[in-house]
């Protein structure tokens, strides 16, 4: 029998079940727990410069890497730095733990030193969250947060741990618990056979059918069955921005990606479509636009593995409730040997996406001229080429989010990783951070904003600590861009508190870290810039690129009108 | 419409947060809500009513599954059911009202369980609408004090929540 004090118990657990990182950033109610990492080498943790990036970072590994991303922070203002990156994770449902300090337990509820109700604050945006109330209980509580956390739909998990649980002369035996249950947690493992044959059956019969899939497919490790199952019957497929990559974007199947600034033919398709074969996503209102015009002539079919996300916004009328992989796998079973039912129907309605891909084809942007300033769109577009489209990309939130997820095209799942649900700008650089670390053979972008990455830039350090080798582009437009241009469509220009005065000489910030930096002005820099940059795939490179401030994105859906209301530029509109 | 839902969840610091919080933050409203320890310790039953149209209803049974706490749910309304509710009134018994109360409290099944010089204490059970036709009959006398425990429901028949 071992017996370990409660802090050697969460070290010991964190090894046994398997966990490589943990993010993290000291403090009084977390002592202990610190101490016993600090005495063993298996779980590594890394030292944010502040808390909101350790969830970040968390949320970032595990996107990348399937895991859930683990995060260690002090009570108090340690465990509120947290929140905004936990509400990330839940909005995506990303698997996190998050280990948190608390007082001593005879101090909760007195308004002590560093003190939160960080379980209260937490619980809109936790999938669960428990509070320590035994040391020997630590083991089972730990591995019931790590399955909550990873299985059904994924989200993080909130553990509260007083101050005196991980009491150093307090010892109690350790088991690591192989397995744990809940009687009120039974996550579905398989959708209903009878819905999937009514899907199925409406899928044969379709006539202008559209796959329409989302970040359920990339979290359900569901890419490859999705793949199959749209090769087989032919028909197009557009995703969520969380789903981009769950089928390749390079294949003519694929429309893009839809909703308000998705690709003019996904969200042509989607309106004209008389069968919406939904797997993995939620209706989001970025995606539907006014929901009593969405898909005025089409039957929709939804599979989800959350109830609750099943007729929430938009009524299915065939719903399955599953996981995308098995419903996947069982819809291809059936399929099999019946594709190609309407080979005329299906030719016409290629035709008219065809066709819809024609009208914008080469005016999505108007390309800068020599010696003028760059366009957004343009540096994507060749870092896309230089990185060969096989880049791990994160995103902070705004113009360049919406730029990078058009224009770079992905052909796998788990490499667009962006704020979806949140919209959290900040997120894209510790992400890219914590990715890196897991992957430090790939490349690793972060493509941000001199708003959003200013969210954050404090972990450049934490990259010189750890030699991190992330690729920043950096597109300075001097301007929170997509503020500005709601400013620019909604409020006649007025730029309200949109602009960034007093940015800071970004080389220079960069290379008083010791880090590589360049700015980069017109597109003949750009491509030598980007060589340079990735030349070391272990370096990290910041280059500082300034676009023009005045570019819009586009499509963009006009407020409260049905998939296919568009602006297409700042002059057409559908 | 409104609606009883009654579910059995863990019973445990925090369970009952989590379901009034779920109400508050997805912005569904609770008219009356009960809860107390069932026959099994490890299990509270926690009975809310609520109005909304069918899709709010469904939501909210799904949102009340997917808490981790609640290990099980009924919509009573759904089939032949029994509402009661307690209520503790007090109320002014001077003169020729003393009389009236009591007589009033008689035809509603209801007792006087307290006793002042100037005031009866009356407990009456039934379903809401009853206890609100209680309330309007002792208007007129002056009603001091409301306390209302709240819906409790069960099913009719053979249908049972339990594990």
């Amino acid at each position: 029998m071992e017996l370990l004090s409660g802090a050697d118990m969460i070290a010991r657990f964190l090894q046994d079940e398997g966990v490589e990182y943990i993010y993290g950033y000291p403090g009084g109610a977390a002592l202990h727990i610190y101490d016993a990492l600090f005495r063993q080498d298996k779980v590594k943790h890394i030292l944010v410069r502040h808390e909101q990036a350790a969830t970040h970072a968390a949320d970032g590994y595990a996107r990348a890497a399937g895991k859930p991303g683990v995060v260690l922070v002090t009570s108090g203002p340690g465990a509120t730095n947290a929140v905004t990156g936990i509400a990330t994770a839940y909005m995506d449902s990303i698997p996190m733990v998050v280990l948190c300090g608390q007082v001593m337990s005879h101090l909760i509820g007195d308004d002590a030193f560093q003190e939160t109700d960080i379980i209260g604050v937490t619980r809109p945006i936790v999938k669960h969250s428990f509070s320590i109330k035994h040391p020997s209980e630590i083991p089972e509580v730990l591995k019931k947060a790590f399955y909550l956390a990873s299985t059904g739909r994924p989200g993080p998990v909130v553990v509260d741990i007083p101050k005196d649980m991980t009491a150093p002369t307090e010892r109690y035996e350790y088991v690591y618990p192989k397995k744990v249950k809940l009687r009120s947690y039974n996550p579905v493992t398989r959708g209903h056979t009878g819905q999937i044959k009514k899907a199925v059956e409406l899928m044969l019969k379709a006539k202008r059918p559209v796959f329409y899939t989302g970040g359920g497919v990339v979290t359900g490790n569901a890419s490859e069955a999705l793949t199959d199952l749209v090769q087989r019957l032919g028909f197009p497929i557009t995703t969520t921005l969380m789903g981009i990559g769950s089928y390749p974007q390079g294949d003519r199947q694929c429309l893009g990606w839809l909703g308000m600034h998705g690709s003019y033919e996904s969200n042509m398709a989607m309106h004209h479509a008389d069968l919406v074969i939904a797997i993995g996503a939620r209706f989001d209102d970025r995606v539907t636009n006014n929901t009593s015009k969405f898909c005025p002539t089409a039957k929709i079919v939804h599979v989800d593995i959350d109830p609750s996300s099943v007729s929430k916004t938009v009524r299915a009328d065939v719903p399955i409730v599953g996981p995308a992989q098995s419903v996947i796998n069982e819809m291809i079973s059936l399929v099999q040997g019946k594709e190609n039912a309407h080979p005329e129907a299906l030719d016409e309605w290629w035709q008219k996406i065809d066709g819809w891909r024609e009208e914008r084809h080469g005016k999505l942007y108007e390309p800068s001229q020599p010696g003028e300033q760059l366009k957004p769109q343009e540096v994507i577009e060749a870092l896309f080429k230089t990185t060969n489209g096989e880049a791990f990309i994160t995103t902070d939130v705004g113009q360049h989010q919406m730029f990078a997820a058009q224009y770079y095209k992905f052909a796998k799942p788990n490499r667009f990783i962006t704020s979806g649900g949140l919209g959290t700008m900040g997120f894209g650089f510790p992400a890219a951070m914590g990715i890196k670390m897991s992957y430090p053979d790939d490349e690793v972008v972060c493509i941000t904003g001199e708003g959003s990455f200013q969210m954050m830039m404090q972990e450049l350090s934490t990259c010189k600590q750890y030699g991190v080798g992330v690729k920043i582009v950096n597109l300075n437009n001097g301007s929170l861009g997509m503020v500005r241009q709601w400013q620019d469509l909604n409020y006649k220009s007025r730029h309200a508190h949109s602009y960034m005065e007093s940015l800071p000489d970004f080389q220079q910030l960069i290379e008083s870290y010791g880090f590589t930096a360049m700015r980069v002005n017109t597109k003949e820099e750009l491509e030598p810039a980007l060589e340079r940059a990735f030349a070391d795939k272990h370096e990290l490179v910041f280059l500082d690129v300034y676009v023009d401030p005045r570019e819009h994105v586009y499509p963009m859906q006009v407020p409260l009108g049905s998939m296919r209301d568009m602006l297409l530029s700042k002059t057409e509109r559908t | 419409m409104r609606h009883i839902i009654s579910i059995l969840m863990e019973n445990e610091p925090g369970a009952l947060s989590r379901v009034v919080g779920l109400f508050a933050q997805r912005n569904y409203n609770i008219e009356t809500l009960n809860v107390a320890p069932t026959d099994d310790p490890t299990l509270s039953r926690l009975t809310v009513t609520t109005i909304g149209d069918d899709r709010v209803i469904e939501q909210i049974t799904k949102h009340l599954n997917k808490l981790i706490d609640v290990v099980k749910l009924v919509d009573l309304t759904e089939g032949n059911h029994i509402e009661r509710e307690l209520m503790l009134v007090k109320v002014k018994a001077l003169g020729a009202a003393r009389d009236e109360v009591k007589r009033t409290a008689d035809i509603f099944r209801a007792q006087i369980v307290d006793v002042t010089p100037s005031l009866y204490t009356v407990q009456i059970t039934g379903d809401a609408g009853k206890l609100d036709a209680f309330l309007q009959a002792m208007a007129p006398v002056g009603v001091l004090e409301v306390a209302r425990t709240g819906v409790s429901g069960i099913a009719r028949g053979e249908k049972v929540l339990n594990l």
